[in-house]
């Protein structure tokens, strides 16, 4: 049609067609995205080059290495000067790596603590997972602590009556008084119960019915069952209570706001190490004289108040870029505050806040060696304790670089369980 | 604005309004901070009213329809919605959604859940169905707002008549007795506004009492009782919609007309 015409008709729409293929093939891409032009196909080649230099120093150094020697020194006699790694220091020490001071006819119980954490993780993690596995989920929380820690079967199941004697007195009085003082005084009984009366309820109970396993102190955990079991507990704690921080944050009743905001602006004003070393040192003024407050239990509180101050801003920024319209269509439908919250708002403002989130709990997992500093042994700590042994004195590569596998290893398998959750989430709305 | 024209015209004998009050605002006035938003609003919609209103935007139009749910709060005056007046008591608010659709004018479908769960979440955990009853009754909307086919779509999948279409049937879900539009076509293009008010031209037919702001006088002209006319917050002038547009009484609503018809 020439465009002086003013007056046109189409007598047959158009059938649809393949779009053009210029580029296709591995040899297409490798042509368009490597050697487009000169100067690009001289990266290329320089890049080549310098990945090649770089893995013909490492793989033999790190493949030729050895497995089996009691100390450096043996290493360099069996390599006769040949530069290359002495892994017999993993090998002969990786279960302090692994377990600390742990003893080591009780290995089964981090073992079987893991396994179940796992288990309980699936239907968490995966939509299609049976959801009878919902009972592990409930249950690893009480049983994997005990595992770990042993002692008497009571703690647990007092520790889980507290979440009981709350969730009775919240409907006790969410039905008589109203709903928001029964969400003060729930939680309020249910704390009151941990302090004043679990203890002496498990005390009681242990006379009655002695059940337990063999205590296992706290300053013999070390390696990665340390990192591990703050990490994990500092993950879970940290996202619940930061849902609720963002959410306190959000309100409109005054006080919940100021507290929200003043705790989130302190928590994140003040260096992580600062709070563990309060966690060391100073909370022990604070309590009650005589007061047996395990360190692991206090730096977990630490880590777990650290992160959900980051986590509620993280969710903070997802709730922030739903659409107004969200919420007053929730409200018109009739649905109350936490029906809309955990119907409407939540799902789409996590979702929005995945990436966040995943680098909130990356970061919280990479910031448990930070415990090395004030005395605990994660596997920095252990490094630096095989470091002064004088068998292995001097040896840095293997150490640092076989604890650096393992952590990417962990966050990298987040990081691609994040990007696999935000594909099954879209469902084409932007 | 050019007129649409509908498949089939609206039998107004189906329409009948009584004697029962389903609305009443007494003397309301509203602020945003310190702008005068409504300005002593008196009206009462009987059951089976079918109200248009009309204005130039920032007139209050939508801010009133959006006061009868208690999206907004109003400072003064008195709001009686199906016989239970709107203070900040959360119970009597529970009670008015319940009874009380709200269509928008961008939809506000929830992205996350298909068109289905769109449609029997409120009905699930507001008026606690069991869940078979609310699909089946869903079901049954969607085929009368005629999208059973996309049931299992969400809603980014859907064109924006389409959508408007499914919120209509999701707030029909709660079975409301009293249904609100807030400018239901102001986001939609030309092709899919007739068959946004095909449905609620149906919807008038069956009784339902309905508030409707709208800029669609041709919509007005078919299916309204009543047509209201707002500006600067107050209402200036309402009539029956013929008399509305043939005989407008006011100079403020003849300028309205003559820039907007």
């Amino acid at each position: 049609m020439s465009m002086q015409e003013t007056a046109y008709v189409r007598t047959e729409m158009l059938p649809e067609r393949e779009p053009p293929s210029l580029n296709t093939g591995p040899i297409g891409w490798i042509r368009a995205n490597l050697f487009p032009n000169w100067f690009s196909s001289l990266l290329t080649l320089a890049s080549l080059f310098i990945i090649y230099k770089l893995l013909a120093a490492f793989i033999p150094w790190a493949f030729g290495g050895v497995w089996n020697a009691s100390s450096l020194k043996e290493c360099r006699e069996i390599l006769q000067g040949v530069d290359a790694a002495c892994w017999a220091v993993i090998h002969e020490r990786f279960w302090q790596l692994m377990y600390g001071f742990y003893p080591d006819n009780l290995y089964w119980r981090p073992n079987l603590a893991l396994v179940m954490l796992i288990v309980a993780l699936v239907p968490v993690l995966f939509e299609g997972a049976p959801r009878k596995l919902l009972a592990v989920t409930i249950a690893t929380p009480f049983i994997g602590p005990w595992l770990l820690w042993g002692g008497t079967i009571w703690t647990p199941v007092a520790a889980a009556l507290g979440f009981v004697v709350g969730y009775i007195v919240y409907k006790l009085i969410a039905g008589a008084l109203s709903d928001l003082a029964g969400l003060v005084l729930g939680p309020l009984a249910a704390v009151l119960w941990w302090i004043l009366l679990a203890g002496r309820f498990s005390d009681l109970m242990a006379g009655i019915l002695p059940l337990g396993l063999q205590p296992v102190e706290s300053r013999k955990f070390g390696g990665f069952m340390l990192a591990v079991t703050l990490g994990i507990t500092g993950i879970a704690a940290s996202f619940p209570l930061g849902i609720i921080l963002a959410l306190g944050r959000q309100s409109h009743l005054v006080i919940v706001k100021t507290l929200s905001v003043g705790f989130i602006e302190f928590i994140r004003g003040v260096p992580l190490i600062t709070l563990l070393f309060v966690a060391q040192v100073m909370l022990a003024y604070f309590l009650p004289r005589g007061t047996q407050f395990d360190i692991i239990l206090r730096v977990m509180i630490m880590i777990t108040l650290f992160s959900a101050a980051y986590m509620a801003e993280v969710i903070r920024g997802g709730l922030a870029a739903l659409p107004k319209g969200q919420y007053e269509a929730a409200d018109a439908l009739g649905l109350n505050y936490w029906q809309a919250q955990r119907l409407i708002i939540m799902p789409q403002a996590l979702k929005i806040a995945i990436p966040g989130i995943v680098s909130t709990f990356i970061g919280l997992f990479k910031d448990t060696t930070l415990v090395s500093i004030i005395g605990l042994a994660d596997p920095l700590g252990w490094v630096k304790l095989i470091q002064a042994d004088a068998a292995w004195n001097g040896i840095v590569w293997e150490l640092y670089g076989f604890v650096a596998f393992v952590f990417f290893i962990v966050c990298f398998s987040m990081s691609r369980y994040s990007m696999y959750l935000e594909r099954k989430l879209e469902t084409g709305h932007k | 604005m050019s007129e649409v024209e509908f498949d089939h015209h609206a039998d107004r004998s189906r329409m009948k309004v009584s004697d029962e009050v389903a609305v009443e605002v007494i003397n309301m006035n509203k602020w945003y901070g310190s702008f005068h938003v409504l300005r002593d609003i008196n009206l009462t919609v009987n059951r089976g009213e079918r109200i248009v209103i009309c204005g130039p935007s920032g007139s209050g139009k939508s801010t009133l329809i959006r006061c009868m749910n208690r999206l907004e709060e109003h400072q003064e005056g008195k709001i009686i919605v199906d016989g239970i007046e709107l203070t900040s008591d959360l119970k009597n608010i529970d009670k008015v959604r319940r009874e009380v659709g709200m269509v928008f004018q961008h939809f506000n479908l929830f992205p996350h859940l298909t068109i289905l769960e769109n449609c029997t979440l409120a009905p699930i955990w507001v008026r606690k169905v069991p869940r078979r009853e609310a699909e089946e009754t869903a079901m049954h909307y969607l085929e009368k707002v005629k999208i059973p086919d996309q049931a299992h779509k969400y809603p980014g999948q859907l064109s924006g008549g389409q959508q408007q279409r499914v919120a209509i049937a999701r707030s029909l879900c709660m079975k409301p007795r009293i249904m609100l539009f807030d400018e239901p076509t102001s986001a939609l293009d030309p092709e899919m506004i007739k068959e946004v008010l095909d449905t609620m031209i149906e919807l008038a037919e069956e009784g339902m009492t309905m508030l409707c702001v709208t800029h669609e006088m041709g919509f007005a002209k078919e299916v309204a009782n009543r047509v209201i006319f707002m500006d600067a917050g107050q209402i200036v002038e309402q009539n029956e919609p013929e008399e509305f547009f043939s005989n407008p009484k006011s100079e403020r609503t003849k300028l309205f007309l003559s820039q907007i018809l």
